[in-house]
């Protein structure tokens, strides 16, 4: 227990605590014109960035930290958000607006969580037998086939989507979630298993060489990445009140994969980061500056991948570097 | 199933599977020599079939006096054009300054550029992201032979695959520059010191590949009359699939694989629908459990 509590922890959580409590002063507080300075649009905004931080940081776990290139991260989210999403529906049929709800959203997540990471687990097993492009190919036709087969269910509303979620979602519930996705994460990245995950990015036969278990690290990163992307599309899922197969298509796992990559590869801070500038100049700045010069808005994802391009030419390792200092504790 | 739905729906899997095989010979042999999953091939699809569209709109608007197989033979050069000239663009631009880096920059270089041509092409004002009726370049005819039906655009797809095949074949295995594509594939800096100039055989490689994904576009325009920026995406993933099926980097293996991988989507498709859209994914998770190589591809051993 010792070693949970070091000094970097608290700083961790100090810091995201004056965060939380600027935002809550900045939104609920302190007033602006006709409402607060943070308006609910920017609202939705910094929601939509804290489930992109959990999405992003999770799939960093397995593309950045262990070196596995898994392309349909999506395909978790979208197990996660309809499980859950089922789950909340049915319940708040049952027993509508009961005082209970946020905890019986936690377990339903919690759920989704599982799903997904079940689902994370058979991935993982063909993972062992395959690497980089084929990888690729393999979890990116994994994301496929759960769209498919979610476009094929007819009880969760098939090509219509799941409708009529309960919002349950808020800023608090999102804020802790990711909070905790990047601490374990984070505490995950530096024990010993971390550093077993990392040898294998770093060289597999290596790694093997000198007593890694190689199988079970791979299996567990997508596990583990897995039940915390399951978690973020279900928080997804109730802030939106929708669940929809082409939310969780193709693009919708590469724009995850562009926030760990312009982030930086293994660095959880960047990804934290890019999850917020990726999103700002998506749903803010992009939609307010591409007008100006006369284009519309659905230049944003051109731009998107022109962005992508460049980083990729010029600056491979992304805005951080792994060794970002933020996210290393004292004594390593 | 009785024996005319058989040989119906194997003539309709012989139609998809040679627009699945030129797609996948250009992702094979891309493969082959720098070892790229080019993402962006199904796009250069897109990209020949809109080429057609407005040089065929354009032409068609003008005149209706030209012959249907000259205008399709001009079409037909439009679209190697197009799908050559894109891919060589995309090669220059952002494949070659990757080219000595880690391949994994590279693969998602190349997931950028098909995300440019897509929302490119989406967002350009006059191409916009709906669907457009393909024109019809020639007409659609049908016939009957021993209960199957079959028309002439099902036996131009299949027939223009195999020509263009053949070409292929004979370019590779009986000219200089396939012999250097063959060299580089095999071994890149013993190439180099045999004095082959390996960015000009890339440049080719991209040509040709590109080129082929062209004259998918074409055919696949005129099989289904519908083109949209995003065409591309799932013909190319597929592609990619039977690729992978035949033994990736292997151009006979190509052919094999999409035409199995077609004739399997139609009969799968014909049992369930369902079943059709995931079966591509199926399979290339079973070969790769199985036979990673696949049915073509040697063995290879892990180097340290």
């Amino acid at each position: 227990m010792k070693k949970l509590f070091r000094k970097s922890t608290f700083r961790l959580i100090l810091y995201a605590a004056l965060l939380y409590t600027l935002v809550i002063l900045l939104s609920q507080v302190i007033p602006a014109g006709d409402g607060f300075v943070l308006n609910n649009y920017f609202m939705i905004i910094i929601n939509i960035s804290l489930v992109y931080v959990i999405l992003a940081t999770s799939l960093n776990l397995i593309n950045g930290i262990t070196g596995q290139f898994s392309i349909g991260h999506m395909g978790f989210a979208a197990i996660g958000a309809y499980v859950s999403g089922t789950l909340t529906t049915l319940i708040w049929k049952l027993i509508p607006g009961s005082l209970t709800a946020t905890s019986l959203f936690i377990v339903a997540l919690l759920i989704g969580g599982i799903c997904a990471a079940i689902v994370g687990f058979l991935i993982g097993m063909p993972a062992l037998r395959m690497k980089g492009d084929y990888l690729a190919i393999v979890t990116l036709g994994f994301g496929e086939i759960i769209r498919t087969i979610i476009n094929n269910i007819d009880y969760v509303g098939g090509p219509r989507g799941l409708l009529g979620i309960p919002q349950l979602s808020n800023f608090t519930i999102i804020f802790i979630i990711a909070l905790l996705t990047v601490m374990v994460l984070r505490y995950l990245v530096f024990s010993s298993h971390g550093r077993a995950m990392l040898s294998i990015r770093e060289d597999a036969t290596a790694a093997d060489l000198v007593g890694v278990n190689i199988t079970k690290y791979k299996v567990w990163a997508f596990v583990i990445g897995a039940f915390f992307a399951g978690v973020g599309g279900g928080l997804l899922a109730h802030m939106i009140q929708l669940a929809h197969p082409t939310q969780y298509g193709f693009y919708a796992s590469f724009l995850v994969l562009i926030v760990v990559y312009i982030g930086g590869m293994g660095s959880m801070t960047g990804s934290i980061i890019a999850a917020f500038i990726l999103t700002f100049l998506e749903k803010y700045i992009l939609p307010m500056v591409l007008p100006m010069i006369g284009l519309g808005v659905e230049w944003r994802m051109v731009i998107y991948a022109v962005l992508l391009i460049i980083i990729m030419i010029y600056r491979p390792e992304g805005l951080m570097s792994r060794e970002a200092k933020f996210m290393i504790p004292e004594d390593h | 199933m009785d024996l005319t739905t058989f040989f119906q729906q194997l003539v309709n899997g012989l139609q998809l599977g040679s627009i699945y095989a030129l797609i996948a010979l250009g992702y094979t042999m891309v493969y082959g020599i720098i070892k790229l999953i080019n993402f962006a091939h199904g796009d250069f699809l897109m990209v020949g079939a809109y080429a057609v569209y407005f040089f065929a709109t354009f032409i068609l608007a003008f005149t209706n006096a030209i012959p249907p197989i000259i205008l399709f033979i001009l079409c037909l050069i439009v679209s190697l054009a197009a799908g050559a000239l894109i891919a060589e663009l995309s090669n220059c631009l952002t494949y070659k300054p990757l080219r000595y880096r880690p391949r994994l920059s590279a693969l998602i270089t190349a997931v950028g550029v098909s995300m440019f041509l897509e929302y490119f092409f989406a967002s350009l004002p006059f191409i916009g992201p709906s669907f457009r009726a393909f024109p019809d370049i020639i007409k659609q005819v049908s016939f009957v032979v021993g209960g199957v039906y079959l028309n002439n655009i099902q036996l131009l797809d299949i027939g223009l695959a195999i020509v263009l095949m053949i070409l292929l074949t004979f370019i590779v295995n009986r000219t200089m520059t396939g012999k250097a594509m063959r060299a580089v594939s095999q071994d890149k800096d013993a190439a180099r010191l045999m004095g082959i100039n390996i960015e000009r055989t890339i440049t080719f490689t991209f040509l040709i590949g590109g080129a082929l994904a062209g004259a998918a576009g074409i055919l696949m325009a005129m099989t289904y009359p519908r083109i949209f920026p995003y065409m591309g995406i799932l013909p190319g993933l597929k592609a990619f699939v039977a690729a992978v099926l035949g033994g990736i980097g292997n151009i006979p293996g190509a052919m094999l694989g999409g035409f199995l991988l077609g004739i399997a989507e139609i009969y799968a498709t014909s049992y369930n629908s369902l079943l059709g859209e995931g079966i591509a994914f199926a399979i290339l998770i079973l070969v790769l459990l199985f036979r990673p190589q696949g049915l073509l591809g040697e063995k290879q051993s892990e180097k340290v």
